[in-house]
Parts: structure tokens; sequence; C-alpha cells
């Protein structure tokens, strides 16, 4: 029982992370429904920002909040520069306008910080807890960072002028445009925040997956998982998708064989095909609707 | 068209070594884009896992030769059964979800494929991190090809027949259903078709396509390893089928040449740059010649001969400009008179 409650709380700190960029992922589905598959290498662009900004010798806080500014301004002028002119073309054409990203992130990355494997600092430092080395201190730091964030954004969505009319825009944008709300702004501003987001998830997790150009394809991965099991079209559902997938990893590395360290990402696909099959919808999402 | 044949096959008789194996190369990515382009381009349907299936096909071609020594030609048949098995499977939960979740769905499967072939469980057939070495066939019958040649000219007819066979099923009753199914589904199935049966099934020829190219690339390399078969696989096919033009057959020949020689002009310029490169690239298509390359020479090709014969004979030109204006119009219905 003590193993299972340590795995579990484990699972819960990364799954903090997969609730971040899931939550992510959600902003922008709600913004332009198309899935953001550049997302993780957004992220890891960030987390490269931050890093060199302390290389430069600027301090922790000072380059976290620099590299989650930067990241606020790249988010909306990716959407200005590449995805505003062709928001009516077909799927296709997003999705390659989301690989072309994913691959010029990337390989920019490699570019320009080479591929050597970087440590990245952590605040918390990185005392056990519990004395039995499963959750450290950097751990419980990043859950609260992450939890302090939800919050707040469900704060932000709740009770400001802003954030409602983010939600209308997203919900109808026509109705939305007829009531005054700038829906043009409330795109580009949902694309800076996934980004800020995705920067603050990345330098998160950096310490625990450590620095460098493919770090957050896995995460990835799991953030789809998260945002597929809560339903792509609540934020909510996001956030308990994600935690409930790092739960479900941890658990599921603890207790069946080999799946541990070396099959990590077939259970996030399993989970993705199962939820799509069985509930396309998602646990909290609305179902689609075809108009015909 | 016959000169372009010509040229095929005696090019290897010409050229040697190096350039002939990446000429092979280009050949095997050009049938692994045209499976993809058969799911994509006429059924609608989008996979960003591609790279999955060629590294099915590239694994069976491998794991028969060096574990049951199986006959190198055998191994074909018998990797695209796998994918068109392993594909059906994967379509038939898939063709529940819309076109996202679909790419979704295979996004996910392009990521996990490298750590599964890794894993312990599968390691006494696949070899684990180290993958499997192969030997390379030898020309039959005593025919004077060294090794090189008689693969690219066995890549070549392999290439042909396929290529043969995806232009037949296209101008097929089941193409059209297929055709149909991209342009409007719901009124595809008002007209009898059945969506998701169709659906599944193209996703199956697709990956057999994309498989007996993986198992052909296994033969070409000598080598299958987990991580030639990562991500950048998949975006790479995905970057040629969208070069070569969505939809259009000859094009994957122009997709596959592209992901093979582009990339090492990338890396000449600057090393870890492909990839940017390619990117660069997948924007200025979207942006500026949607239907590809291959839409680009019908649009080139179109202009001057039309505006080449319009001095000359005013009434052949204008029918000949209208003929290839309207070919695919009087083609499609054509089709639907057929289908009914």
């Amino acid at each position: 029982m003590d193993l299972f409650l340590h795995q579990a709380l484990a699972g819960l700190a990364t799954g903090s992370i997969y609730a971040c960029l899931a939550l992510a992922i959600v902003m922008i589905y709600a913004a332009i429904n198309h899935l953001n598959f550049a997302q993780g290498e957004m992220a890891m662009f960030s987390t490269f920002i931050a890093w060199q900004l302390m290389q430069w010798g600027a301090p922790y806080l000072l380059a976290f909040v620099g590299a989650a500014a930067f990241s606020f301004v790249a988010g909306i002028a990716v959407e200005r520069v590449l995805f505003r002119p062709i928001h009516k073309a077909p799927v296709l054409s997003h999705i390659v306008l989301f690989i072309a990203l994913f691959a010029i992130l990337n390989s920019l990355a490699g570019f320009i910080w080479d591929y050597n494997v970087k440590s990245f600092p952590t605040p918390f430092g990185s005392r056990s807890l519990f004395g039995n080395g499963l959750v450290s201190s950097h751990d419980a730091g990043m859950m609260g960072v992450a939890f302090t964030m939800l919050v707040l954004l469900y704060v932000f969505f709740r009770h400001t002028r802003i954030g409602l009319a983010m939600r209308a825009a997203a919900a109808n944008p026509e109705s939305a445009r007829l009531a005054g709300v700038r829906v043009g702004r409330m795109i580009s501003l949902g694309w800076g925040m996934a980004a800020a987001i995705g920067a603050v998830a990345g330098i998160m997790i950096a310490p625990v997956v450590f620095l460098d150009p493919n770090m957050m394809t896995s995460i990835l991965v799991y953030g789809f998982a998260g945002a597929v099991v809560g339903g792509l079209t609540s934020p909510g559902g996001a956030v308990f998708g994600g935690l409930a997938v790092g739960i479900i990893e941890n658990l599921a590395g603890t207790y069946i064989p080999y799946v541990g360290r070396e099959l990590r990402l077939t259970i996030a696909l399993f989970i993705i095909v199962a939820v799509l099959t069985a509930k396309p919808s998602g646990l909290f999402g609305r179902a689609i609707v075809t108009r015909v | 068209m016959i000169a372009g044949v010509a040229l095929a096959l005696l090019l290897p008789l010409a050229i040697k070594g190096f350039f002939l194996f990446q000429l092979t190369l280009a050949l095997i990515y050009a049938v692994a884009i045209l499976g993809l382009n058969l799911l994509t381009g006429f059924n609608g349907q989008f996979s960003l896992g591609h790279s999955a299936f060629y590294a099915i096909g590239a694994y069976t071609a491998a794991i028969l030769m060096d574990q049951a020594d199986v006959a190198y030609y055998w191994t074909l048949p018998a990797a695209g059964a796998a994918c068109f098995i392993v594909g059906f499977l994967f379509g038939l939960p898939a063709l529940r979800l819309e076109g996202l979740y679909l790419a979704l769905a295979t996004f996910a499967l392009a990521i996990a494929t490298p750590q599964l072939l890794k894993s312990t469980p599968l390691e006494p057939w696949t070899g684990g991190v180290q993958g499997i070495v192969i030997l390379k066939p030898e020309a039959p019958l005593g025919l004077p090809l060294n090794s090189d040649q008689w693969l690219y000219y066995f890549t070549m007819l392999t290439a042909a027949l396929m290529y043969a066979g995806a232009v037949n099923l296209m101008k097929s009753r089941t193409g059209r259903a297929i055709m149909a199914i991209r342009d409007n589904p719901i009124a595809a199935s008002a007209m009898g078709v059945n969506v998701a049966l169709y659906k599944s099934l193209t996703f199956g020829v697709s990956a057999l396509y994309t498989g007996v190219a993986g198992a052909l690339g296994a033969l070409t390399v000598q080598f299958v390893a987990p991580d030639s078969f990562t991500f950048n696989l998949a975006i790479a096919l995905f970057v040629g089928l969208v070069i070569g033009g969505v939809g259009s057959i000859p094009g994957t020949l122009l997709g596959g040449l592209f992901i093979l020689f582009v990339p090492n002009i990338a890396e000449e310029l600057s090393k870890g740059l492909a990839q940017a490169v390619y990117g660069f690239i997948l924007i200025a298509v979207i942006y500026l010649m949607p239907s590809g390359a291959a839409g680009l020479i019908r649009l080139i090709v179109g202009r001057t001969a039309r505006s080449r014969s319009q001095p000359v004979h005013f009434e052949t030109a204008s029918r000949s400009a209208r003929l290839t204006r309207e070919t695919p119009m009087s083609s499609s219905t054509s089709g639907d008179e057929n289908a009914k």
C-alpha cells in the first residue's frame, strides 16, 4: 500500500506537467479547432531560452519570467504570421504547417544549442521527501508551480472580463464578434498563453528529463493522451486527464513487467487509441455533431 | 513517357555504386509515399505514423531472412500482408475518428514505434537496439549484374507493379468509392458506399504499400535498427507527399527523389539543418503551390502548350486547352455514371 501511494504521488508530479501541456493543447484547439503538434517543440525551445538566459548569468527567476514572456510573444507571432492567413484552409494545410513548425524548431534548437544532453537547475533542490527517493522536493515544487498556475488560469477564465471574452470567442466566434469581442485578438492571446504555459511546463520538467532538443516529444504524446482523456473541448478535463495519465503511467510501470522503463510511450498510445475508440469526446468533452 | 522508361532502365549501366544505391532508395521512398498518398490524397484520411508501417515491413523482411532463411523475394508479400493486417486493424478504431483524431493516434504510433522495437520482450526477434544485419541479394540466373544493379531492377519492377496497381485501383469502382468518401463522406454513404469498410480497407492498402517499401528498404540498406524509424521518417514521408502533390500518383516519384536528395544538399550547407529546410519548404508549398510539384508542372505544361500552339492554329489550340481543363471533370462525371 505504501508503494502504491508513493507511486501514485510520483505519478501526480509528472502528471501535473502533462496537465499543463494538455491544457495548452486544449487552449489552441478551442481557438482554432486544430491540434498543435508542435506544442512540445515550442515548450522545448522556450526551455532552451531559459537555459541560455541562465548561461548569460541571469538569476533563475528572471530566466523563468524571461522565457515565459518570450514564449508569449513568440506564440502570438506564430499565430499571426503562420496560421492567421490560412485559417480557412482545410485540415491538411494546418497539419502540414504544424509539422513544419515541429521540424524547424527541433532542428533549429539542435543547430543553436547542439544535441548534447544538458542538465537544468531546479530552485527547489532535489532532496528526497518521505525518505524513499520516489518523491523529491523538486517534484513537490513542480506540482506546486503547476497547480498555482492552473488555479490562476481558472480565476482568469472565470472572473475576469478578458477571460470571459476569450471563452466567448472560442465558443461562438460570430456571436462574440457581434457582442463586440475582438475575436482575432482573443485567438492570438490564446496562442500566446498556450506557448507561455508550455514554457513553464518545459522549465519545470527539464531538471527531471534533462535538456535536449528531443526532450518534449514523448511528453507531448502524454499531453495529448491527457487532453484526449479529458476531452479536447474541456480545459478542466484536460487537467484531470493529464494528472490521470501521469498516475496510470507510473502505476502501470510499477505493476506490469517491462512496461515501466521500456514501453512508456506504448501506454500513451494505448490510452489515446482506447479513449478515441470507446468515447471520442473524452470524459468531460462535448460530443462532436456534424450538420448534414 | 517511353524515353523516361528507357532512361530508367539504362541508367544502372551508366552509373555505379553509391548513386545507384541512392536512386534505388528514392524509388523505395516513392512507393512508401504512394502508400501514404492513397490514404491522404484519395481517401482524405491523415497519417503521421507511416514510419511505423515502413518499420513493420522492414522488420518483417529482416526477421524472415535472418531467422527463417526465407528467400528475399518472398519477404515482400509477407511484409505487405503483415502491414495490411496491422493497418486494417489500426484503421478499424480509426475509422470512427475524424481526420484530426486519426492524425493524433498515428502521431502517437510513430513516436512509440522505436521504443517498442527496442523493448525486451521483442528482442529475440528484433535484436533490440543492435538491429539485424541481412545480406544483399545476388542477381539470379547468372545475369551479368552486380547486386546493386540487380536490386535497382528488382525495386524498379516491384515499384512498376505497385504503381500500375494503384492507378488501376483508383480507376475502378472501389477507387471511386474511396474518392467519394474523401469528397463527401455523408453523400458517399447515402449513395450506398460502406464508409467504414472502405476507410479501413484503404488504411490497410496504404499500410501494405508502405510496408513493401519498408521491406525493399531493408534489402537495400542491408540493416534494420529501431532508430532508423523515428518520427523524422514519418515527417520525411509526409514532406514527400506534400511536395509531390496530395492526390497525384506521378507526384510521389518527385516526392521520393526530393526526400532523398534535398536533405543531403541541406546537410552540406549546414550540419543538422535538414529538418529546418524541410520545414521552410513545407511552409512555402502551403502558401505558394498547394497542389505540390505535380500541380505546378501541370500548370506550367498547360500554359506553355497553350501559348505555343495558339498562334499556329487557333482552333486546335483552344480545343486542346479545353481538353486539359475539362479532363478531370469529364472523367468524374463518367465515374458517376458507372457507379450508378
